[in-house]
């Protein structure tokens, strides 16, 4: 068997494949953020609790009301993203014209009344969901056995960021938002209601967030504290790639799930601080991130 | 100093002098600990515009370090304070070389993102213990003839930590150094046109709060005996933020103020349980909302004098 | 000379019988019970409220009450910071003259805890931490630690199974002191056993992500993957093993530190087959079912965890032992229960070693599968019974000087 570092290269593919899906939770939660900062000027804190809510509105769903994980994968991003908009009208939007330092500690104070309260209900040992029959069991791909459902998290999660690009960089709704980024007064003058775009693009963030908590649930414990650490490894995936790109924030996300990966087979110790190593490296060289522009 | 500044720093002076025959001695050290702590933090946020979510690292830093040095190396406990407080310090320069360059929200998240990856070193690292900590560390004798194991003298000593180092934060920021500083804040691009080498007083700053909340963690450690992860985890980071909003940004005795309201809190409500971090966040909202000068802010403003 | 120093030890002896007379009763009148622990968050589920029913159950059934003793519990959530848990000891001991403190979970805060009470003379009954150090080189004459260790945890896992014929493994370890020691004790034991170790992994805290390292795991091709972890690790561990098929391709899976809610909260569909050491199951006995009961009805339906059984089984001795030397002093109290035999209806009869640990069997246990539980937390199948002399670490390899 050939070998790579004395690791043999078809368990060396197989952790490869395990570093995507990773990423593809880093791709999703980051453009989610991207997508927020852009327009808002805001880094959303409560992503992480709202990435919680997520799986626990699937928990809720699948035993009080009986729907499954399909019927969760279309509502949840609609229900929790709605909370969003919610949070958006009452709060948020009184802080536009405040430095964007508040906001930032708005959402940190959501975030912990969220987890508290979710914490207070459910207790911290987590919660179990079922995996979808369909995708139960998994393929033996010779070199490693892949669950089909993280197969799934691959392929779903690449819909949904290529998607997302499509809309924002391809379309004319697409265009306005983009324009509005760049001079929010200007688009207003068009005739283009910017408050409600604004809004509603808070809440595109908040689902998308939502939608990557539907699909940790059946391999992750549905728990109160599942998005708290998650969101910091977030922030560094974000501030590597930069935020001015959308389609950056979603390569850096699966690059670095990949990163990670083979972290974990080369020098496991080093495989959550990684992540922050290479911030502090691209920090040094390019300071605006990978895909951003230097101001 | 201004007649208002002066009466309040008496009255500031007064309390923890004569708290301890009415509070317990312990919570008023945690308070004072956490007081500086603040002030630390706000020198940054209050007079430099940049909001650290990442203190905790030269909280904890300085905890272990002074913790190890007591513990381990037998350190006298001036020694072993100065030692924590060095390490803070140095920490503080390679981050702040770092998280410097860049601004804003991304400063934020350049100081937790850090704060996190030094929590992580710790949980790994052999001489913290992980999550036992580094316990029963002993407080030793002061300059050789004070011991501290004695509640008074922990507590002097505590007490003239605690006011060395909040008027050293008022001296620096009514120094030329601090007008700079402000000046950076409001308008960066201005300063830089005027010839101020931004980024080292910028770097300065950092470096001189890191410090400062060293010699917090460092104390801390003597007072409870004790280094633990808790100090190095966001959550710390967070709290100390949530501090000086409430005590009121950028103003001299706001994060006093915090502070203390804080610790009670958490303190209080130890019985209640699990509300704790619920009412923390409901607090943050309603300063960000309503309240964003904070106590001490809304005070100086009714007053109209600046506290 | 000699006389002179005859009559200075009586007198001191006078004056040490005085002072022992005049202390022996209760201080203020009132027994005060503080039950410390974490009410909000890590691990509110497997002590948390619960504990302090417990010990409430406790005070009634000794009958306080009825034989005219005064007993008052107090709580507090120590949030797992050991400054908020060294205040609250502190407070407790010096403003509300709380006399012994139970429970405690988080290592962190419990070895603080310990250091306090000795310094002030009361008494700690540890039921929810796990660190066997407070047996071993922070061992106090102040302190008893109750329900579990974490070397009883690895011994009584590691020999049962290699005895059981999982000769073969793979640690999946929590990459900081508390993994490495529990990775270091149960290897020590499959070694001992003639079994050997194929390799091992650590991993992060909280890793969220078991795949990477389970694939080693599996690659490995170990009989069993030891669990060297504990709560969220844990269980995440265990369901990511599910799925990658893990106990399909004819590994097992030991976990090292696993609660009844942890179970719960994993669901059986995940959890079968898992194997682990325990003290205390609802399920043992007509004692503890009954027992049990009471606790459900008072707990909004949860099952007591082993630590919630502890804080009972320590607050009923402690009681006992106020009665029979007739004081509150901490030292005297602990010193009595060390000196009296234990016996109550969830860990059966036991006694104090001089270290203070206390001894009682522990069980090996399985988790069921689905079809086999018939009820709410009918989750155990009792593998083996070790006993109270084999299950805990011998006091000789401690290393305390008492």
């Amino acid at each position: 068997m050939t070998e790579i570092f004395g690791v043999p290269t078809q368990a060396l593919f197989g952790q490869l494949l395990i570093g995507l899906i990773n990423g593809s939770f880093y791709a999703l939660l980051s453009l989610g953020l991207a997508v927020i900062f852009g327009l808002l000027n805001i880094i959303n804190f409560t992503h992480g609790a709202q990435y919680m809510m997520g799986a626990f509105v699937a928990y809720l769903l699948a035993n009080k009301a009986g729907l499954g994980y399909w019927w969760s994968l279309a509502l949840v991003p609609l229900i929790v993203g709605a909370t969003g908009v919610v949070i958006e009208r009452l709060m948020l939007s009184k802080l536009y014209k405040l430095d964007h330092l508040y906001g930032l500690l708005l959402t940190f104070g959501l975030a912990l009344i969220i987890q508290g309260l979710f914490r207070n209900e459910y207790g911290t040992s987590g919660l179990p969901y079922p995996m979808p029959a369909e995708l139960s069991g998994g393929t033996n791909l010779g070199f490693m056995f892949l669950p089909n459902y993280r197969a799934w998290v691959i392929v779903a999660s690449a819909i949904v960021c290529l998607g997302s690009w499509f809309v924002i960089e391809k379309t004319k709704l697409g265009s306005y938002l983009r324009a509005a980024t760049e001079n929010p007064a200007l688009v207003q003058a068009f005739g283009i209601n910017v408050p409600r775009m604004i809004t509603l693009t808070y809440g595109f963030g908040v689902a998308l967030a939502a939608f990557a908590g539907v699909m940790a649930a059946p391999i992750y414990q549905v728990s109160p504290q599942m998005g708290a650490d998650l969101i910091i490894v977030v922030f560094a995936v974000v501030v590597i790639g930069g935020m001015g790109s959308i389609l950056g924030s979603i390569l850096t996300g699966f690059g670095l799930g990949i990163i990670e990966g083979l972290t974990k087979v080369f020098y496991p110790e080093a495989s959550n601080t990684v992540i922050f190593i290479i911030m502090a490296i691209v920090l040094m060289f390019r300071p605006a991130g990978l895909f951003g522009a230097q101001k | 100093m201004p007649r208002a500044q002066k009466i309040a720093l008496a009255v500031m002076a007064a309390f923890f002098l004569l708290a301890p025959l009415a509070m317990y001695p312990i919570f008023l050290m945690k308070a004072m600990c956490f007081a500086l702590f603040a002030c630390a933090f706000n020198l940054l946020i209050g007079f430099g515009g940049l909001l650290s979510f990442g203190h905790a690292m030269f909280l904890g830093t300085a905890g272990y370090a002074t913790a190890h040095a007591a513990k381990v190396w037998g350190f006298p406990p001036e020694f072993a304070i100065l030692f924590g407080t060095a390490c803070a310090a140095v920490l503080g320069l390679v981050t702040g070389l770092l998280a410097i360059r860049r601004q804003g929200i991304y400063f934020a998240m350049i100081t937790l993102a850090l704060a996190q990856m030094i929590y992580f070193y710790y949980l790994q690292a052999a001489f913290t213990g992980g999550e036992d900590g580094i316990q029963a560390v002993p407080r030793g004798v002061l300059f050789g003839f004070i011991d501290l194991s004695n509640v008074w003298a922990i507590y002097g000593t505590v007490f003239v930590i605690f006011m060395a180092g909040f008027l050293l934060i008022y001296r620096v920021i009514h120094s030329p150094f601090g007008q700079v500083l402000k000046a950076i804040r409001e308008n960066e691009p201005r300063a830089l046109s005027l010839g101020y080498d931004v980024n080292r007083y910028k770097l300065l700053a950092y470096m001189l709060s890191a410090t400062l909340a060293g010699l917090a963690g460092a104390t801390k450690a003597l007072v409870f005996q004790l280094a633990s992860l808790t100090d190095v985890h966001w959550s710390m980071s967070g709290e100390v933020v949530l501090m000086t909003l409430l005590g009121g940004l950028g103003t001299v005795f706001g994060p006093v103020v915090g502070a203390f309201i804080i610790i009670s809190l958490e303190n209080y409500l130890a019985q209640l349980g699990a509300w704790v971090t619920i009412v923390q966040g409901v607090i943050f909202v309603i300063c960000v909302l309503t309240f964003r000068r904070g106590v001490i802010g809304e005070l100086g403003s009714w007053l109209k004098k600046p506290l | 000379m000699k006389l002179k120093q005859t009559v200075i030890a009586a007198a001191i002896a006078a004056i040490a019988g005085t002072a022992g007379t005049a202390s022996a009763q209760v201080s203020d009148g009132v027994i005060k019970i503080g039950v410390m622990n974490d009410m909000s968050s890590l691990y509110s589920d497997i002590a948390g409220p619960g504990s302090v029913i417990a010990a409430r159950m406790a005070i009634e059934d000794f009958g306080a009450a009825r034989k005219g003793m005064k007993v008052e519990v107090l709580l507090a959530d120590h949030q797992n910071k050991p400054d908020v848990g060294s205040q609250i000891a502190n407070q407790w001991y010096d403003v509300d003259k709380v006399d012994a403190i139970f429970d405690v979970p988080t290592s962190s805060v419990a070895l603080a805890v310990n250091e306090i009470t000795k310094k002030k003379g009361k008494a700690f009954l540890v039921s929810g931490a796990a660190t066997s150090d407070l047996t071993g080189k922070a061992c106090s004459p102040n302190t008893i630690h109750w329900t579990y260790d974490t070397w009883m945890l690895a011994n009584g896992t590691g020999s049962a199974i290699v005895k059981t014929g999982g000769d073969s493994w793979f640690f999946l370890t929590a990459d900081y002191a508390f993994g490495h020691a529990l990775e270091r004790d149960t290897e020590a034991v499959v070694l001992k056993g003639g079994g050997k170790v194929l390799g091992k992994v650590r991993h992060p805290l909280n890793a969220q992500d078991f795949s990477s390292f389970l694939l080693q795991a599996q690659a490995s091709k170990a009989k069993i993957v030891g669990l060297a972890n504990a709560g969220g690790d844990t269980t995440n561990a265990i369901k990511q093993a599910a799925e990658f098929g893990i106990v399909k391709g004819g590994q097992s899976l030991a976990g090292m530190l696993v609660f009844l809610s942890d179970i719960h909260g994993l669901g059986l569909d995940m959890a079968q087959g898992l194997i682990f050491t325990e003290t205390f199951y609802w399920d043992l006995n007509d004692q503890t079912r009954a027992w049990t009961k009471r606790f459900v009805a008072q707990s909004k339906g949860k099952y007591p965890t082993m630590v919630q059984a502890g804080v009972y089984s320590a607050v009923t001795h402690y009681l006992k032992a106020v009665e029979a030397a007739k004081t509150d002093d901490g030292t005297k109290v602990i010193a009595q229960m060390k000196a009296m035999p234990t016996d109550d209806p969830l860990f059966g009869k036991g006694t104090i070693r001089k270290d203070g640990r206390k001894l009682h069997p522990a069980y090996l246990v399985e988790v069921k599968k689905p079809s086999e539980s018939k009820g709410p937390y009918d989750y155990y199948k009792v593998r083996a019974t070790i006993p109270a002399n084999e299950a805990f670490r011998p006091e000789k390899d401690g290393g305390c000087n008492l």
